[in-house]
């Protein structure tokens, strides 16, 4: 049984709206390649790699057991290998009972997701409806984002113009990230006049058709420092998931969201998340998911994600460092996405983006629709 | 274009799979209710105090059998949540503009999502009152409930 488990590196390609010349596996190579080079990591025999975390999507690459299609690339030939197939934060999570089981000492998280590859994102969502009662009615993951949306601003004050500015915000955080894909910046006059899409989100409050692949290393406490002299610690993680109807659900109340940052508090000993993060990288795919998300993971009061917005709370608190989601993160990838800005930001390797003496570092990621599943988890440097 | 991109080709591809799934026993009634008596059911968790639609055999919350207690529900019932859609999808029940709404009917707990028609999407308000508008043809899907029409 191992004690402690530290993510050792992280590899991410520039992410793309329309990778149309590289295959999810050209995709995939280059991270796995950068984490052997970074750490001089090997696979198989007594010290290598022998169990390898894949998360990817069957829907999104159009072909079941997705994680087959990359087995050669990760490193898994003749190995052991999972997938996940949920938000990338849960890939970390997995890896982590890996090491804390004391089943491996080393491990590797690979996530890849091609979201241009469909026609239309869309209608790959609307297939993680049931077919009986919600896939005919056309429900996807915007849609019902958007219903979420409603149900949020009505109950926190948050409008339009803080949604706005939520997107000149991640933009302008974006611009510093060379990863992302949305760096042009925008102002809120400019979000405020793009087209509604579904009523109340507009088309500049959804995240860009998103295509990349993150790999990160993790080892034991062992282990670690013959990969890296800069350690990052996964001290806490909690999940939650809530119901599948979205009519059993209520939507405002960010419901598994609380309860999977308070499993990760407990387990990191945060009594304090508003004051105790450095940082957090939130997985918000829309606008309004920023301060929804926030008030959730309680980095600001409950009800009060406007008045968070108007007081600087996003700068604050510096969340989205990397210009988040809306700067563009593939679905599954998205958490890992921030996870890794989460682990630069405390190495001191986040370039122009620095949030200089970064100790404690908050990643987040959801899968499903609306938030229906949260996965919360804690990063420090110390 | 980059030249290491020249006389490179993306093949078409479509995933199409004709598929059979069992819609249970109680999703079974409720679907043949609605296409045959053009009522719509939900079930009562006796435990819970909960009237559920769509319907299911189990509580989520307390794992009782609650698939025989079943609710006739009112087929009007009040709009709490909605969006217009105004993006296409092959995915999608109807050209954009329209409107999709989380409604709670008569009798239920948990609201139903269903397509609102005979409005302008723009008129469109929570709390509103909607009624219930059967197909013409039946389709053995939830969509024998072809969609909601403010009373």
């Amino acid at each position: 049984m191992a004690n402690r488990a530290a993510i050792c590196a992280v590899a991410q390609i520039p992410f793309e709206s329309n990778l149309w010349q590289q295959r999810v596996q050209g995709m995939v190579f280059p991270v796995v390649k950068s984490i052997m080079e970074q750490t001089g990591v090997s696979f198989g025999g007594e010290k290598g790699i022998q169990n390898v975390v894949t998360c990817s999507d069957d829907v999104f690459d159009a072909r079941t057991i997705s994680d087959n299609g990359v087995t050669d690339e990760v490193g898994a030939h003749y190995q052991g290998e999972e997938k996940v197939a949920m938000d990338g934060v849960n890939a970390i999570a997995y890896a982590l009972a890996c090491i804390l089981s004391g089943h491996d000492d080393v491990t590797m998280v690979v996530a890849h997701c091609k979201e241009s590859q469909s026609e239309d994102r869309n209608m790959c969502t609307n297939l993680a409806f049931d077919p009986f009662y919600c896939r005919p009615v056309g429900l996807d993951y915007l849609n019902l984002a958007a219903m979420q949306a409603r149900a949020y601003m009505d109950v926190s004050g948050i409008t339009d113009k803080h949604l706005a500015k939520v997107v000149e915000l991640s933009r302008k955080n974006a611009a510093e990230n060379p990863l992302a894909i949305a760096r042009e910046p925008v102002s809120a006059e400019e979000v405020m006049k793009s087209p509604m899409i579904c009523d109340p989100i507009r088309d500049l409050h959804v995240y860009p058709v998103s295509d990349g692949a993150i790999a990160m290393l993790i080892a034991n406490e062992d282990r670690c420092r013959e990969f890296t002299d800069k350690p990052v610690w996964i001290t806490g993680f909690g999940n939650c998931m809530d119901s599948y109807f979205p009519g059993d659900r209520n939507l405002a109340s960010n419901f598994s969201l609380k309860r999977a940052a308070e499993r990760a508090y407990i387990m990191a000993g945060v009594t304090n998340p508003e004051k105790e993060f450095d940082m957090a990288e939130v997985h918000s795919s829309y606008a309004y998911q920023l301060p929804m998300w926030c008030e959730g993971l309680g980095l600001c009061g409950e009800g009060n994600g406007g008045e968070w917005i108007d007081g600087g709370g996003m700068e604050k608190k510096n969340v989205n460092p990397s210009g988040g989601p809306l700067g563009g993160f593939p679905i599954m990838v998205g958490g890992l996405a921030g996870a890794a800005e989460a682990v630069l930001q405390l190495r001191g390797e986040a370039g122009k983006r620095q949030i200089y003496g970064a100790k404690k570092a908050l990643a987040h990621g959801t899968t499903g629709a609306a938030g229906q599943h949260h996965a919360v988890m804690i990063l420090e440097n110390k | 274009m980059n030249q290491e991109n020249k006389d490179c080709y993306v093949v078409d591809g479509k995933l199409a799979l004709p598929y059979q799934y069992f819609a249970g026993r109680t999703g079974s009634r409720f679907l043949i209710s609605l296409r045959d008596k053009k009522k719509i059911f939900g079930v009562k968790c006796n435990k819970c105090d909960k009237v559920f639609v769509p319907p299911r055999q189990t509580c989520e919350r307390c794992f009782e059998n609650i698939s025989n207690n079943w609710v006739e529900l009112s087929d009007t019932g009040e709009i709490v949540n909605f969006s217009v859609v105004r993006y296409e999808g092959k995915h999608l029940p109807r050209k954009p503009p329209f409107v999709l709404a989380l409604i709670k009917l008569g009798g239920a707990d948990t609201p139903m999502t269903h397509i609102v028609e005979g409005i302008e999407p723009e008129k469109v308000e929570v709390g509103m009152k909607v009624k219930a508008t059967f197909s013409d043809e039946p389709t053995n899907t939830i969509l024998d409930l072809d969609h909601f029409e403010p009373v």
